[in-house]
């Protein structure tokens, strides 16, 4: 068991949890994405999780901070909250705005952190730009909407975790970057029987061909 | 190591010094011309292989008697092709030679070697103390160098094993494998050498944390994957002397317990990987690598990795994950190489330069490298400066010099009487400064201080001809496009950044858009995963605090100061000034905008000129009647 104060509630816990299962375990909130229950590599690539800890100059990323007795963190400052709010201005600015079509609408993470973080889903100030492609139709399975995605990874850390494997990969670099399934065309793959990607996006960016199509 | 190690090492490096030796004298003792062609990438691109060609040629039909060597770069790629051409018997001592095309290398080798007249309009120096000849120490660009790393560089044929040993070459190694490990690693430690990959980790510290790391198979890893735009020194180190790079990569083997090193070497540097793999077996087959380094009891095998050229793959975590067979991206730190890297096990990452840097260190000492450089970042620094810089190439200089000196001194100031505006270091992670920084001294921490960083030694003289807008345009393009997607604030914040400056280039910039240029920048090197996004806004950050001025010109006025933006310039003929009848302007242009006026005076059309200047180059330099204004207004209607 370690002790640490998370704004300024102490709170005893498990060694070998990060920071961020922490909280979330104990009723505090922070916003993420990319974080997966009990993973030893962190992606921390949805940069949302950030929280101050004493003793640091900068907020640093709580997915990625093992619990350690005599932790003094802060989830709630200026600093942290303007960079969350940034980063989620900017995922929104690459965001279909959809929600009547979109099966994520309201169990959806993104509406989830507009309401906490008191961002509207539409940012002002930065351009909208979409990826051209809406729907990518070519897995036999699953179909994935580029504009939906918010590319936190998860689908493939769990696809390579159940079938060690990753049926996914993230394809094409800086803003183009999406999730492909390498042009797999193979009906033999184990998809139609899984679907653990469908069920941990955060979002609404795979949906199975089977299901009604909401357009 | 045992005594009796140490006597087997002595014996077994011997007999390789020897045969080197025997093999050097041989050459020049032998009694006829030499000629040395520097034939690294930069040489080879300025036409070297064609200059080598043209000697071979004349030689060959006037049957003069000759031996032509090949080396490196020896870093004044102003006057490539360089040859150096060593004739005793004229009485001459051997003589640098700039720009030598074929034609200049057949007169050479008639005039020089069959008649004994050096051609003295087409000599750049002597190499050494003489009467006859200027030598070219005496030269700034000569003479302000300090060359550590680079020492050999362009003296040594690069695929000559024997030829870096005759030089001093592998001695080192020799002497490294007769201490034990921790007393290379204090003396690295000792001597403060800081990593030349761009952060400037302190070395010894990084060898120090592998060695005492766990795990049974460690690795040594040159990075040489070099992506930023415009730098070169790490392909021409690997190109003019790749041994020196093993040779320091075996020293950090044999110090943290490594049996097993890699050279990372992106893929668009053939000539790089192929000296480099031909290096390596040759010092294989003397025994300096594999299994018994020179009968000891110390295992090496060096291989080489051929990246795939993305720059992200130059971080420490990307690049393992690319040797891992995997997409080249960044992880989060820690953990850090040297306690997890590749195959989860200890890995040390060092620059190619900061690898360079070891023999020398070890064979001279620390107190020696410390004499060098500054207190706080002793030894030396090498820069591939280009732009607008008359003796343009790479330069090895004491830390702690300023980039007055290095650039107004050592490489000749801004060409063409134009005045000097800005310099540009460190590349796309680096900052642009300005006139008033120019006594800053060249050292990791003044440069972060102003602003910019050392990087890994890319620079770029800018004169007052550049938009700094448009510069910061250039590096954000670049970032943005190799951002490897993985954060939210580098690949969706550079991309806004990099909007935002097309927008001002174009003269649609609106009210609040630098305000915001500064925030979000802010918020990229904050929120960034690593050091490619947390630096991607430096080169904005930089403009903007030294020239918000011409900023805001673009956005206020639609004016860009350097009249370069093209949206916001226009070029038209002054009616004073054009003489009639002439019409060397006409033909140029591309679009036909030119027309000639009632008094046969020409005039551009405003709504078909598309701003490419030939007209301005076309216009005889008597009358230069030829204007660029900003903002296009400016132009006076004409018709
Ligand atoms: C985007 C990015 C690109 C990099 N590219 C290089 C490179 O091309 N060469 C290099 O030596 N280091 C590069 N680095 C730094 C490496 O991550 C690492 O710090 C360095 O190789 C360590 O070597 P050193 O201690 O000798 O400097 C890069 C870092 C980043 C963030
Ligand atoms: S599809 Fe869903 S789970 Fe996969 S990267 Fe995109 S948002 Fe994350
Ligand atoms: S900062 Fe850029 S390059 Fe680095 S991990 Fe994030 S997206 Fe990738
Ligand atoms: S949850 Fe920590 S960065 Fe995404």
């Amino acid at each position: 068991m370690v002790t640490l104060i998370v704004n300024k509630q102490e709170l005893q816990v498990d060694e070998g949890k990060t920071l961020l299962q922490v909280c979330l375990d104990n009723g505090i909130y922070i916003p993420n994405l990319c974080h997966i229950h009990g993973t030893d590599n962190p992606s921390a690539s949805c940069r949302l999780c950030f929280v101050e800890i004493e003793g640091e100059d900068k907020p640093i990323p709580s997915c990625t901070v093992k619990v350690k007795d005599g932790i003094i963190a802060k989830t709630d400052t200026p600093s942290v909250r303007r960079l969350q709010r940034t980063a989620f201005k900017l995922l929104m600015s690459v965001h279909r705005v959809d929600c009547g079509h979109c099966p994520a609408n309201k169990k959806c993470e993104l509406q989830r952190i507009a309401k906490f973080l008191k961002v509207g889903l539409k940012p002002k100030y930065l351009e909208l730009r979409l990826k051209e492609t809406e729907v990518d139709e070519s897995h036999p399975f699953l179909d994935y909407y580029p504009n939906r995605c918010v590319l936190c990874g998860k689908c493939i850390a769990v696809c390579k975790d159940k079938h060690g494997r990753a049926f996914l990969t993230f394809a094409k670099r800086g803003l183009d970057t999406v999730v492909s399934s390498y042009g797999e065309t193979d009906a033999n793959l184990p998809c139609s029987k899984c679907f653990a990607c469908i069920r941990i996006c955060p979002v609404g960016a795979i949906t199975s061909k089977d299901s009604p199509r909401q357009t | 190591m045992s005594p009796l190690n140490n006597e087997t090492v002595q014996k077994a490096f011997g007999v390789i010094r020897d045969e080197a030796k025997r093999r050097r004298d041989a050459f020049r003792e032998e009694p006829v011309p030499k000629i040395q062609i520097g034939m690294a990438t930069c040489g080879i691109a300025s036409g070297a292989l064609e200059t080598k060609n043209a000697f071979e040629e004349v030689l060959a039909e006037r049957k003069i008697k000759a031996h032509i060597r090949t080396v490196g770069c020896i870093g004044h790629c102003y006057a490539e092709p360089v040859v150096i051409m060593d004739h005793p018997e004229s009485g001459f001592p051997p003589i640098f030679y700039h720009n030598v095309t074929p034609g200049k290398a057949k007169m050479l080798a008639k005039s020089f070697l069959e008649d004994g007249d050096p051609l003295f309009e087409h000599v750049l120096g002597a190499m050494e103390e003489n009467d006859l000849v200027p030598q070219v120490l005496d030269f700034p660009r000569f003479n302000q160098e300090k060359r550590v790393v680079l020492e050999k560089c362009g003296c040594v044929d690069p695929e000559d094993i024997y030829e870096y040993i005759a030089d001093g070459g592998y001695e080192t190694l020799a002497k490294t494998l007769q201490l034990a490990p921790n007393e290379i690693i204090e003396e690295v430690q000792e001597s403060g050498l800081r990593g030349r990959g761009g952060a400037g980790f302190p070395t010894g510290r990084k060898w120090d944390l592998a060695r005492n790391a766990d795990g049974q198979h460690k690795t040594v890893i040159c990075n040489a994957d070099e992506g930023d735009p415009g730098a070169y020194m790490d392909r021409t180190l690997l190109e003019s002397n790749p041994h020196q790079v093993l040779e320091g990569m075996a020293i950090c083997a044999y110090a943290v317990g490594a049996q097993k090193a890699i050279v990372y070497v992106r893929a668009e540097y053939p000539l790089a990987v192929k000296i480099v793999t031909k290096a390596i077996g040759q010092a294989r087959e003397l025994g300096l690598l594999g299994e018994g380094v020179l009968g000891s009891s110390f295992d090496l095998e060096i291989d080489v990795f051929q990246g795939s050229g993305a720059f992200v793959c130059g971080e420490e975590t990307a690049l393992i994950q690319s040797i891992e067979g995997n997409r080249g991206m960044p992880r989060h730190r820690p953990p850090y190489p040297v306690q997890q890297g590749l195959g989860g096990q200890p890995t040390v990452i060092n620059n190619v330069k900061t690898l360079a840097s070891i023999p020398p260190i070890i064979e001279h000492g620390a107190t020696w490298f410390r004499a060098i450089g500054t207190e706080e970042s002793p030894g030396t620094a090498i820069f591939s400066v280009v732009g607008n810089v008359v003796h343009a190439g790479l330069v090895e200089i004491p830390m702690g010099v300023t980039l007055r000196t290095l650039i107004f001194d050592i490489c000749g100031g801004v060409p063409n009487k134009k005045k000097f505006k800005a310099v540009q270091i460190g590349g796309p992670s680096g900052g642009c400064l300005p006139e008033e920084f120019l006594d800053t001294p060249i050292d990791f921490d003044s440069l972060i201080q102003a602003g910019a960083m050392m990087g890994s030694g890319g620079m770029v003289v800018m004169d007052e001809d550049t938009c700094m807008v448009d510069v910061s345009r250039y590096f954000l393009d670049f970032t943005q496009k190799e951002s490897c997607g993985k954060c939210t604030f580098c690949r969706i914040g550079t991309h806004h950044l990099l909007n935002t400056l097309e927008r001002i280039t174009k003269g649609e910039g609106r009210d609040g858009d630098l305000d915001q240029l500064e925030t979000l920048s802010e918020d990229i090197k904050n929120g960034s995963l690593c050091g490619l996004g947390k630096t991607a806004p430096n080169p904005v950050l930089t403009s903007l605090r030294y020239f918000r001025d011409e900023y805001e010109a673009h956005v206020k006025e639609r004016r860009c100061p350097a009249r370069m933006c093209r949206t916001l310039t226009a070029f038209y003929i002054d009616l004073d000034k054009c003489a009639r009848g002439c019409d060397a302007c006409v033909g140029s242009c591309p679009v036909e905008a030119i027309f000639t006026t009632k008094n046969r005076k020409k005039g551009v059309d405003q709504s078909l000129c598309v701003k490419c200047g030939e007209c301005m180059v076309a216009c005889p330099a008597e009358y230069d009647a030829v204007m660029k204004v900003s903002p296009p207004d400016l132009a006076p209607v004409v018709d």
